[in-house]
């Protein structure tokens, strides 16, 4: 056992050792505008690489390592098929948001995605909506990931569920608080590197283990023909279903804050560049590598009962102690860090998006950057806090929000950010019809079940959006000249 | 006049991104699905399906290829501070 956790431990502690280290630049910031500009967005210095696994990692969660390779084990190639949708995530972010948000967030002194739909809808609706969706559905994905780590945790090093959550909950919350967005990014880039690690060496270890990949290829056959088709074992995934996804984790995730947030934080147009091909390239690896060694592991290892539990089975027994060690800290990297970018959103939320601009009048001379600071460290830990003891005893509510909250996020956002870039007609009432009615839409077609043309949830709610969106704006007044001027290209 | 540059130069590169996601989107499909359909008549590259091979691992190192060189030759650097001052 002692051959797993070592290094584990010692992993965090460089995680953490890195964070520390990486945090002493914010010491300096001089007045609250700036204190918050380098603790919230890390004062827009990230390069090319940095970016790139920060938005890898911040968009990769224990799904990408657990539940999809679990699936993949069940179903066949079909899921690998799937999860290689995600690969061009990271260059439509960038492409498409980039740049744009880039040359607007510094004219508008934008920090969160929330800034930058005031800046453009100048409503208080639209802010609050936004906010409150950001809160909600990031504490409740956030709970889904620490749920998710310790029972990995579990599985792998047969310590309790409280032990491993204790461990690693208190790694992420610690180095968040202290660090900030500065700390999040430079441990992004080692937790990515850890997730590329860990996913080359479970695909070794089991294709290895099954004696080549043409002679696993040849036992799936054997076991069952279905499983080497583009639709899986039992026709698990028909066409309008995998079609679905092309939206949900695919142009959808230009509506998803955790990875648009991103887009805000980057130096100059050769990061970004960069960031567009190594994010690519980062993003695609890991994904076929999981995924492809899900489902070798059936030919390997068949009559593992709960997909969930495949990826973990498969690396205790085919790897040995201290390789297992290293592998577990990729799905953990990929958990922690993305609870990282979603805790430092949900403490900019309430501090910059909330208190600052509505209780301090959105004015730096009213607070102290000393006040600020211990308020925005106690709001970081704070949430990660309740997180953290919700997970010791998941509440009902929040497991069940969990399940809308990718979706949901897209539903809330899309249009709003979309076409807040892209169309100058766009105006408050477009956003707030849109944001309403999408998680709506959202939550009544999840909920209900009912399926439109055999899709999921996520394409019917983003038609309703787009369209209340478009009628809103149509029928309202355009948005102001000179609020506009700051959009225009 | 610099502003408006920065314009033409944005829309062109949102449009070579809309052009390539939809080009690997096309290849992942027509691979995976306009090819062989019969498992017993599969035919095999590296030991994996030749539908695997073309859309899952030739398609995301084209697109990663095809992508730098993209940005490599229609990418251009765009200042990001003060960028409209000439309209003043």
């Amino acid at each position: 056992m002692n051959n797993i956790f070592f290094p584990l431990v010692c992993y965090l502690l460089l995680v953490l050792g890195i964070a520390v280290w990486g945090s002493r630049k914010s010491e300096k910031s001089g007045d609250a505008d700036s204190f918050m500009k380098e603790y919230f967005i890390g004062g827009r210095s990230m390069g090319g690489l940095v970016l790139a696994m920060s938005i890898i990692t911040a968009y990769t969660s224990a799904s990408s390592f657990i539940g999809g390779p679990g699936v993949a084990y069940n179903v066949g190639l079909g899921w690998i098929l799937l999860s290689m949708i995600q690969v061009p995530t990271a260059f439509l972010t960038l492409g498409v948001l980039g740049k744009r948000f880039a040359i607007i967030s510094r004219r508008t002194n934008a920090v969160t995605i929330t800034d930058f739909l005031r800046a453009r809808y100048n409503s208080d609706a639209v802010v609050i909506l936004s906010s409150a969706a950001l809160l909600v559905f990031f504490m409740a994905s956030m709970l889904a990931q620490f749920i998710g780590g310790a029972r990995l945790f579990e599985s792998i090093t047969g310590y309790s569920y409280r032990t491993g959550l204790i461990i690693f909950g208190i790694t992420v919350i610690l180095y968040t608080t202290v660090g900030g967005f500065r700390a999040v990014v430079l441990t992004d880039l080692i937790q990515g590197f850890m997730m590329l690690i860990a996913s080359f060496a479970v695909l070794f270890a089991v294709s290895k283990a099954g004696g080549g990949v043409a002679k696993i290829m040849d036992t799936l056959y054997k076991t069952d023909p279905a499983l080497l088709t583009p639709y899986g074992a039992g026709n698990a995934i028909p066409l309008p279903y995998m079609l679905s996804f092309w939206v949900l984790v695919g142009f959808g995730i230009l509506g998803l804050p955790q990875t648009t947030q991103k887009c805000l934080g980057f130096k100059d147009s050769r990061s970004l560049h960069r960031a567009m091909v190594i994010g690519t390239l980062a993003v695609g690896f890991p994904m076929l590598a999981m995924h492809l060694a899900g489902a070798m592991g059936r030919a390997v290892m068949p009559g593992i009962e709960i997909g969930d539990l495949a990826i973990s089975t498969l690396t205790i027994k085919l790897m040995p102690p201290f390789w297992a060690g290293i592998f577990i800290a990729g799905p953990l990297a990929a958990i922690m860090s993305t609870i990282d970018s979603m805790l430092i959103m949900c403490s900019a939320a309430i501090v910059k998006d909330l208190y600052f601009h509505y209780a301090a009048k959105n004015d730096a001379s009213r607070v102290t950057p000393a006040s600020l600071r211990r308020m925005s460290f106690s709001v970081t830990a704070f949430i990660g806090i309740i997180v953290f003891f919700a997970a010791m005893q998941p509440p009902a509510l929040l497991v069940w929000i969990n399940l809308f909250a990718f979706g949901g996020l897209e539903a809330v956002f899309f249009c709003p950010i979309l076409f807040g870039l892209y169309w100058r007609k766009a105006n408050a009432s477009g956003a707030v019809l849109s944001m309403l009615t999408g998680c709506a839409a959202f939550f009544f077609f999840t909920i209900t079940k009912v399926s439109v043309c055999g899709t999921t949830a996520i394409v019917p709610s983003l038609s309703v959006s787009v369209i209340a969106f478009v009628l809103g704006s149509l029928f309202a007044k355009a948005e102001d000249e000179t609020l506009l001027k700051n959009f225009d290209f | 006049m610099k502003h408006s540059d920065t314009g033409r130069i944005l829309r062109r590169e949102t449009a070579v991104t809309l052009l390539l996601y939809l080009l690997f989107f096309a290849w992942w499909y027509v691979t995976a699905y306009c090819t062989e359909r019969d498992p017993s008549k599969y035919r095999y590259v590296f030991g994996v399906p030749r539908w695997f091979f073309l859309s899952c691992i030739a398609g995301y190192l084209g697109i990663s290829a095809l992508l730098w060189l993209c940005v490599k030759f229609f990418f251009t650097d765009v200042p990001f501070d003060g960028e409209d001052k000439s309209d003043e």
